[in-house]
């Protein structure tokens, strides 16, 4: 006898279940449908119509007004991410695989102190960063925004490939010593080569979540140094002129295009990313 | 091919913490092949690891060919290693991983194409040499792994429990390859494991080890014939020893040790002097094959009465429990011996070789003729 | 080879090669130590000092505290964290433990479906603010709509009521994360054991009641990491904050991480806006701390 576990039969309660799902997944999507819509159509319109009404004209004046103000912004954040993500991944790494293989005494301290890290309020270090980026020389610039999403970054990259590299067997590393391989060469061309998926979580989350910041962007740079989310912000909540919803509409999608496209192409990296950080400790 | 000398070695994880390698002292020749044999927790793994470098040696010294690498790192004692787990790198054919460590060593290629082709042919492995570990069986990753300790060509090899992950029929047949590539190589060989049939089927020497002690070190059939105390007794031999706690009489100047059936009642003259065992518990020892059916009267081996409880027919033998002194004995006999549950069974035994073992401390009290037994518990190899 | 003597032969390489994972760890150990609890310290000193728009070290014992306890901006900020956290965490747990049971029933396309419920995390919380924002609209947003679609005199001006713009805050967070629980409480309960399931479906229970009785109970692991996860966002909402109300209208929608930002950076009160710093990670370690020492205990049971 097959229960009702096993084979789902078509009655009326999983049309229900399929009724309120699909509710739900047209809620999700309203907001990123009502953004495009207004993105596309021109002030007037907005006014007339409504959120979900089609543009009477499809017009990209908007995106083309909101890419003349942004794209310098893109840029900056293009600068700060790609680096940010690439070095906190390979530090990350390098100190999982010691954190894992070759732990010594206060290595297990500093795991625990670094994990507690991945808690913290960033509003506890805003100040002091602040200082140390402006004896640095480098207050307000790019650079100095990709130095701190390192450094704040680390304890999450170190996370994910320590905890990775946990379940890989002690075994492998003898045999590779006694084999004659040091700490880089065991490093290189053992463990890295089979790290593919760690590392693909690795740069997908610090790629969203890097690219999606706002409060570093806002508090360590200005003017020209500004990611693409204080871009938008800025762009959003100026209150002089008529508000020209098509152009932050556009300026919306801008800035949340990079990661969506990735969401959509890799999503699968960035939900083990998610569960994965989530089970800590 | 080197010799192995290993002298007052100790390790301890840290102070406070009890030894985990106590006082271990033991050498073997050139190409012989040692067993480390002893159950989970004794230290065999941890001294294997010692000896390999892996983990640092916290007093005494290890010396291969007479030269000390207590300090030494791994790779420049130039040792192998076969791992239980196989440890293949799961990321390179079998090609590469076993060239790895030939790589390491900056070979040429052509010398490592060489070997790789002759340690193939040597394990059969010639048509996996293009395939990655998880394509493998384990019995092929077992002889992948066992190439790429070869194509090392090194001074000694250590084995750590490699049969522990086949199926028993798996293991019976590696067991085989692997005594018969030793005959071939003539490898200096130090192997672990918890199974005590490939002890003795495997190893020149033999050194049992409990709670970081070696028991006892010797040939196989030193141990099986000649063990120094209770563990070792216990622990080789399938079906184990019987222990029969025994009650000693003095006679006429001879002590003999009283075995009640139940039914009937015997004495065991024993070859001790009297004051050897004053106010010791004895316990006999005696070997499931060493009980034999009692011929007819007349050959004046002391023989008993008992009633069968309960029969094994292996196949081969038939194993018979019956009751002495109040603990169940097994016997192994003849499979044709017709014999039911309840039936009365006359068993004999052969006083010369019959053990005793104090019941307090398990140490062995008699010896041998040859006195190759000793008391101690750690038995000193003297020279080579 | 010579006779039996001890001779150590320890090359350079070796004694380089065991200070190498050391010297690997040790950068880290410095940022760690520096750009993680140094600065907190530093934050925490600057919190007893009278700074203002540049940092002065002439001790003010608990006075910015003080002034934080008189500040009704702060209080404000304090009691819509509450009011949303609260919100937020209910409604998003209830939602994604919901969908995610929903989604366990072995629906087709059910991996469409959960990347659509999945992708607003990906968004940064500025684009999630902004976009809610528009659809909120007084006027023009959302109560348009229905009046366009027949519901005629419907309003929605929560966006400026004062006792009501917090609400706007929790939908859109809300909306954010709900598909972040569903996907955790899946994957929880696709690893819950099936013979359980059978067992109580063979004593005769509902599977809804089998759900409630049975399955979510097992669950409490997730629901305490949700719970972790979704605190840890709540306390830390700055940038919805900022793309929505920026704290408005007036201060009625300001939150602590706000409060801090804006008084640091914008009104040079560094002394009183690192107090505020400071309170804000005792609210998380008062979170965190029970967990994690209830979470040791709990191994240490086993």
């Amino acid at each position: 006898m097959t229960s009702p576990v096993d084979k789902p039969a078509l009655n009326l309660s999983r049309i229900a279940i399929h009724a309120v799902l699909l509710l739900a997944v047209l809620l999700y999507l309203v907001p990123l449908v009502v953004m495009l819509l207004t993105s596309f159509k021109t002030p007037e319109d907005i006014s007339t119509g409504n959120l979900l009404s089609w543009p009477a004209v499809f017009t990209g004046i908007g995106w083309a007004k909101a890419w003349a103000t942004v794209n310098g912004y893109f840029l900056n954040s293009i600068l700060i991410t790609v680096p940010a993500v690439l070095i906190s991944t390979a530090v990350g790494a390098l100190n999982g695989y010691v954190l894992s293989m070759w732990r010594f005494r206060g290595s297990q301290l500093f795991f625990g102190l670094l994990l507690f890290g991945c808690f913290l309020p960033f509003q506890t270090v805003l100040l002091p960063a602040s200082f140390t980026l402006g004896k640095l020389g480098l207050a307000s610039t790019t650079s100095g925004l990709v130095l701190v999403h390192v450094v704040y970054g680390l304890a999450f990259t170190t996370l994910f490939f320590r905890n990775y590299y946990v379940s890989i067997p002690e075994a492998l590393v003898k045999a590779a010593r006694l084999d004659g391989a040091g700490f880089f060469t065991i490093f290189g061309r053992i463990i890295l080569p089979m790290s593919t998926p760690i590392i693909m979580v690795c740069l997908i989350w610090q790629f969203t979540q890097i690219w999606n910041d706002f409060l570093f962007g806002v508090v360590f740079s200005s003017g020209d140094s500004q990611p693409i989310t204080v871009a938008l912000n800025n762009v959003v909540n100026t209150s002089t002129g008529a508000k020209e919803y098509n152009v932050d509409m556009a300026a919306a999608m801008i800035a949340g295009l990079p990661t969506l496209l990735v969401y959509v192409i890799a999503g699968k990296y960035f939900v083990r990313g998610l569960t994965a950080g989530a089970v800590k400790g | 091919m080197a010799t192995l000398e290993l002298r007052n070695v100790h390790k301890t994880y840290g102070a406070g913490l009890p030894d985990t390698l106590k006082d271990i002292q033991l050498a073997i020749k050139d190409g012989e092949f040692l067993i480390l044999v002893g159950p989970s927790g004794c230290g065999k793994s941890t001294l294997m690891n010692c000896i390999a470098g892996l983990e640092s040696i916290s007093g005494g010294a290890i010396l291969i060919d007479d030269e000390d690498v207590s300090g030494m790192s791994p790779k420049d004692r130039d040792i192998a290693m076969v791992f239980q787990s196989y440890a293949l790198y799961p990321t390179m054919n079998v090609r590469d991983n076993i060239a790895f460590g030939l790589k390491i060593r900056k070979m040429s290629q052509a010398a490592i194409d060489e070997e790789v082709a002759r340690v193939a042919k040597l394990l059969q492995i010639e048509h996996l040499l293009g395939r990655k570990p998880g394509q493998l069986s384990g019995g092929q990753q077992q002889r992948v792994a066992m190439g790429r300790a070869l194509a090392r060509r090194p001074k000694i090899y250590l084995f750590d429990e490699p049969l522990s992950n086949l199926d028993a029929k798996l293991r019976v047949e590696m067991r085989t390859e692997i005594k018969l590539m030793h005959q071939r190589l003539k490898t200096t060989t130090v192997y672990v494991t918890h199974d005590q049939i490939e002890a003795m089927t495997l190893g020149d020497k033999v050194a049992v080890m409990k709670d970081g002690i070696i028991q006892q070190f010797g040939t196989p059939q030193q141990i099986y014939n000649d063990p120094a105390n209770l563990f070792v007794a216990s622990f080789i031999g399938s079906p184990p020893m019987n222990f029969i706690p025994v009650r000693l009489m003095k006679q006429d100047g001879r002590v003999l040790a009283l075995l009640d059936s139940g039914q009937a009642r015997c004495e065991l003259p024993l070859g001790v002097a009297a004051d050897e065992l004053e106010g010791r518990e004895i316990i006999l020892g005696v070997r499931p094959e060493q009980i034999s059916l009692g011929a007819a009267e007349g050959n004046g081996m002391p023989a008993i009465r008992t009633e069968v409880q309960v029969t094994e027919p292996t196949g081969p033998d038939l194993l018979v429990f019956v009751t002495l002194n109040q603990t169940k004995v097994c016997c192994r006999l003849a499979p044709d011996v017709a014999c039911r549950v309840g039936d009365s069974l006359n068993l004999q035994f052969d006083p010369a070789r019959v053990l005793l073992f104090d019941a307090g401390s398990g140490e062995r009290l008699d010896l041998t003729a040859s006195g190759t037994a000793i008391k101690d518990n750690v038995t000193r190899f003297k020279g080579r | 080879m010579t006779t039996a003597t001890a001779r150590l032969r320890a090359s350079p390489l070796d004694a380089l090669q065991r200070w190498l994972p050391k010297l690997v760890l040790a950068p880290s150990m410095f940022i760690v130590l520096v750009g993680f609890y140094g600065y907190i310290l530093w934050t925490f000193v600057l919190s007893f000092t009278t700074s203002t728009f540049l940092p002065t070290y002439k001790w003010a014992g608990l006075a910015q505290y003080a002034r934080l306890f008189d500040n009704d901006r702060w209080w404000v900020a304090s009691k819509n964290l509450l009011l949303f956290g609260g919100l937020f965490i209910g409604i998003t747990l209830a939602i994604g433990v919901f969908l995610a049971v929903l989604l366990d029933q072995r629906i087709r396309r059910e991996g469409f479906i959960r990347t659509i419920y999945l992708y607003p995390m990906a968004l940064s919380m500025i684009v999630t603010g902004t976009a809610w924002k528009w659809l909120l609209n007084p006027g023009m947003g959302l109560d348009k709509l229905l009046r366009d679609w027949g519901w005629e005199g419907f309003r929605l001006d929560w966006l400026i009521d004062p006792d009501r713009v917090v609400y706007c805050l929790v939908i859109a967070a809300v909306w954010q994360a709900s598909g972040f629980i569903m996907a955790m409480f899946l994957a929880g309960l696709r690893g819950v054991d099936q013979s359980i399931i059978r067992a109580a479906q063979l004593d005769g229970a509902s599977l809804p009641r089998i759900y409630w009785t049975v399955v979510l109970p097992s669950l409490r692991p997730v629901f305490f990491s949700s719970l972790m996860i979704l605190a840890h966002i709540a306390i830390k909402s700055f940038d919805l904050v900022a793309a929505m109300t920026a704290g408005g209208p007036g201060y009625s929608s300001d939150l602590p991480a706000m409060f801090m930002y804006s008084f640091t950076f914008s009104r040079g009160q560094m002394g009183m806006g690192s107090a505020s710093a400071i309170l804000m990670l005792g609210a998380i370690l008062a979170i965190i701390v029970p967990y994690l020492y209830s979470e040791l205990r709990g191994k240490r049971h086993d």
